[in-house]
């Protein structure tokens, strides 16, 4: 019973039963108006012989008298394929015919109209045949009758209802071949397509769905589903990059702080030793509470929930406004900072993500761009914002040291911080930042060579 | 100045009313946000405190009462979210400032002042006077003992801020926050290098300097 109950839930079930319902009703509809329309034209036919041949008979009768007519009947009585005819006196007494029985009925109903009966031949048949017959009284009350045997008509009915059983036959059929094809072939795609979910919900994020190339459906689904998959386990490895970089990152400043603070504490009560240690912890924990916030907010940019609505921006100002921010800072401390942004561009953005996208490269050059010790070089910075077609292209160059190709990739990573960086202040999630930033905004970012130097470029869509 | 601070931390709640009346202040406490709206409600408050998560009743939707009541208490936000949109929903719903933790006291206090001072009328004032120094924000000029100085127009939001505030203390923050309506923490001290060319322009050559650093905390203007 559940069984049963379950083929009847599946979509392929439903699917033949409809298609089975709408064409039965549609061919029991189309055999009964054919037979319809058959019937009244045969009927027709038949009502007009009997109409022709009453009257010739009549004719006959007129000039000829009863013999005249029984001759006439006699001779077509025996032909093969005959009418049916008959001639009684008054009383009802057979004179002529081929028809040895008819109820008396009949006869009393002579007139116009045809009327459908059941009689017997002469040569002994043995059940009742039907016939669609027409009396005329003639003058001196002698009854003429003329029929036609229905039987070919009915015959024709037969064949109709049959073929009618055969369509429907030949429909449960199809129906059922349907059924077969739809959820053998297509169900079972989609029952895969499902299994594969469960079994990836299971654990196995590395699992992709089934597809099969053909471009159909199921394809464009599981190719969409991939997609889903495919950022569901960037997100998920992103958390676990994040928690084991915590382990690292966020435990080696936490050790550290807790060490002075256990120093202090074990060393001889003195208010301005305890005083260092306690400002010293302050501004320890101020760049620990740093890192956590640009951690949870690259999270949260990454999660794809934008901070503060995005709304239609000019980055040729933001990019302005960026280096307005950073221009003192850069004139008091000897660098070249321009900008080349002359066109107003329009785009739907978070002016808050790009003006810290830009503000982290522009700091990120400073920091790592200056000139070393007796290095006789100028450090130049310049933004850039310029339109590419539908592209908005931000773009933050220096002339310093710039990145090795094969640390490019790594550097946008969380916590990624080359090696003669470690010595600077930072959190290495700046470039994460713009990074995430990047893709929130559907672009991308890029590290190039400046030669010498970095470059790094924000493509993102303007619309 | 009455201060409601509305936090269901008792320690942090403990601390932050202990240096309350420490700076000159005269603070209540709310452990939940029913308390907190009933004594709110009774009102003769100069700045309400509130934490965004409370038992009871979040401190968004108390905020938001009190405005539908018609009381326009200035409020101040504390949330552990503090990113933009938090902050966004915050200020819709009524709250007039609004500070992610943890936070520095200084930074509170900070705003808690600059808060109670905004309800004076004085906001429309087209002059600002301190001392010798004078702005004209209409005519967007800026005076020393009746010279004029020159200013860009960031340098002179930056100077229109702070007297707007002047005898407080203005944070970092509070600046990139009210002069470059930037909600990120740029790592360089960029800040400290605008104030010091501001200074450069408006205290070389005069006397007494006006615009003072409070070391730990931010600027004043005085």
């Amino acid at each position: 019973m559940t069984g049963l109950g379950k083929v009847v839930r599946t979509t392929a079930f439903k699917l033949s039963a409809i298609y089975i319902a709408v064409f039965s009703i549609f061919s029991v509809f189309f055999v009964l108006y054919i037979s319809y329309s058959t019937n009244v034209l045969l009927n027709q036919q038949l009502r007009e012989t009997i109409a022709t041949e009453l009257l010739g008979l009549s004719d006959q009768y007129r000039v000829g008298g009863l013999p005249a007519v029984v001759d006439v009947i006699e001779q077509r009585a025996h032909q093969p394929g005959a009418s049916l005819y008959l001639v009684t006196d008054v009383s009802g007494r057979i004179l002529a015919g081929n028809v040895t029985e008819v109820s008396s009925y009949v006869l009393s109903r002579s007139g116009t109209e045809p009327i459908v009966v059941r009689y017997a031949r002469y040569s002994g048949d043995v059940g009742q045949r039907t016939a669609m017959v027409q009396v005329v009284r003639l003058q001196g009350g002698f009854l003429l009758l003329v029929g036609r045997d229905i039987g070919e008509r009915d015959q024709f009915r037969q064949i109709v209802s049959r073929a009618l059983v055969w369509a429907l036959v030949l429909m449960i059929g199809l129906a059922l071949l349907s059924y077969i094809f739809v959820s053998r072939r297509v169900l079972k795609r989609i029952d895969s397509l499902s299994a594969t979910s469960r079994h990836i919900m299971l654990g196995d994020l590395s699992g992709r769905l089934e597809v099969t190339g053909s471009g159909d459906e199921f394809d464009r689904l599981a190719g969409a589903l991939n997609a889903m998959l495919d950022r569901i386990e960037r997100l998920i490895y992103g958390v676990k990059d994040v928690s084991d970089n915590i382990a690292h990152d966020l435990k080696t400043p936490l050790t550290r702080l807790r060490n002075r603070v256990e120093q202090a504490l074990g060393a001889r009560p003195d208010t301005d030793g305890y005083r260092a240690a306690l400002e010293a912890t302050i501004e320890e924990s101020d760049q620990l509470i740093k890192t956590f916030n640009a951690l949870l907010m690259i999270a949260r940019i990454e999660a794809g929930s934008p901070d503060g609505a995005t709304t239609e921006v000019d980055a040729a100002a933001i990019a302005h406004d960026v280096a307005e921010l950073y221009e003192p800072v850069a004139d008091v401390t000897g660098i070249d900072l321009v900008v080349e942004a002359p066109q107003p561009i329009l785009i739907e953005a978070s002016r808050e993500l790009l003006s810290q996208g830009l503000a982290n490269l522009v700091d990120n050059a400073i920091k790592h761009g200056a000139p070393a010790d007796g290095e006789a070089r100028r450090l130049r910075i310049a933004i850039s914002a310029a339109r590419e077609g539908d592209t908005l292209v931000l773009r933050v160059a220096d002339n310093g040291p710039g990145v090795p190709p094969e640390d490019r990739e790594r550097v946008l990573q969380r916590f990624v911080r080359l090696e003669k960086s470690r010595s600077q202040p930072g959190s290495g999630l700046g470039l994460s930042l713009v990074a995430a930033v990047a893709r929130l905004h559907h672009g991308t970012i890029e590290l190039g060579d400046g030669n010498p130097g970095l470059v790094v470029t924000m493509r993102l869509p303007l619309k | 100045m009455r201060i409601l601070l509305i936090e269901d931390d008792r320690e942090a709640a403990a601390y932050l009313a202990k240096a309350l009346r420490e700076a000159g202040h005269v603070p209540d406490h709310a452990a939940d946000g029913d308390t907190g709206a009933a004594m709110a409600a009774d009102g003769g408050y100069d700045v309400l405190v509130v934490d965004r998560m409370l038992p009871k009743r979040d401190g968004l939707s108390l905020i938001e009462e009190l405005r539908n009541r018609g009381d326009h208490t200035p409020a101040l936000i504390l949330s552990a979210l503090g990113q933009v949109d938090d902050r966004v929903a915050g200020l819709h719903a009524g709250g007039d400032d609004y500070l992610p933790k943890p936070f520095a006291f200084s930074e509170l206090l900070a705003r808690v002042e600059a808060l109670a001072r905004r309800r004076k009328p004085d906001a429309a004032e087209t002059i600002f006077r301190v001392g010798d120094l004078e702005l004209d924000r209409l005519g967007h000029t800026v005076t020393r003992a009746g010279q004029p100085v020159p200013l860009q127009p960031r340098e002179f939001r930056l100077l229109e801020y702070l007297m707007k505030h002047a005898g407080q203390v203005v944070t970092r923050t509070m600046l990139l926050e009210n002069v470059w309506d930037y909600h990120f923490d740029p790592q360089t001290n960029v800040i400290d290098v605008h104030i010091s060319r501001l200074r450069a322009k408006i205290d070389r050559g005069f006397g007494d300097p006006h615009l003072h650093t409070v070391r730990g905390a931010g600027y004043m203007i005085k």
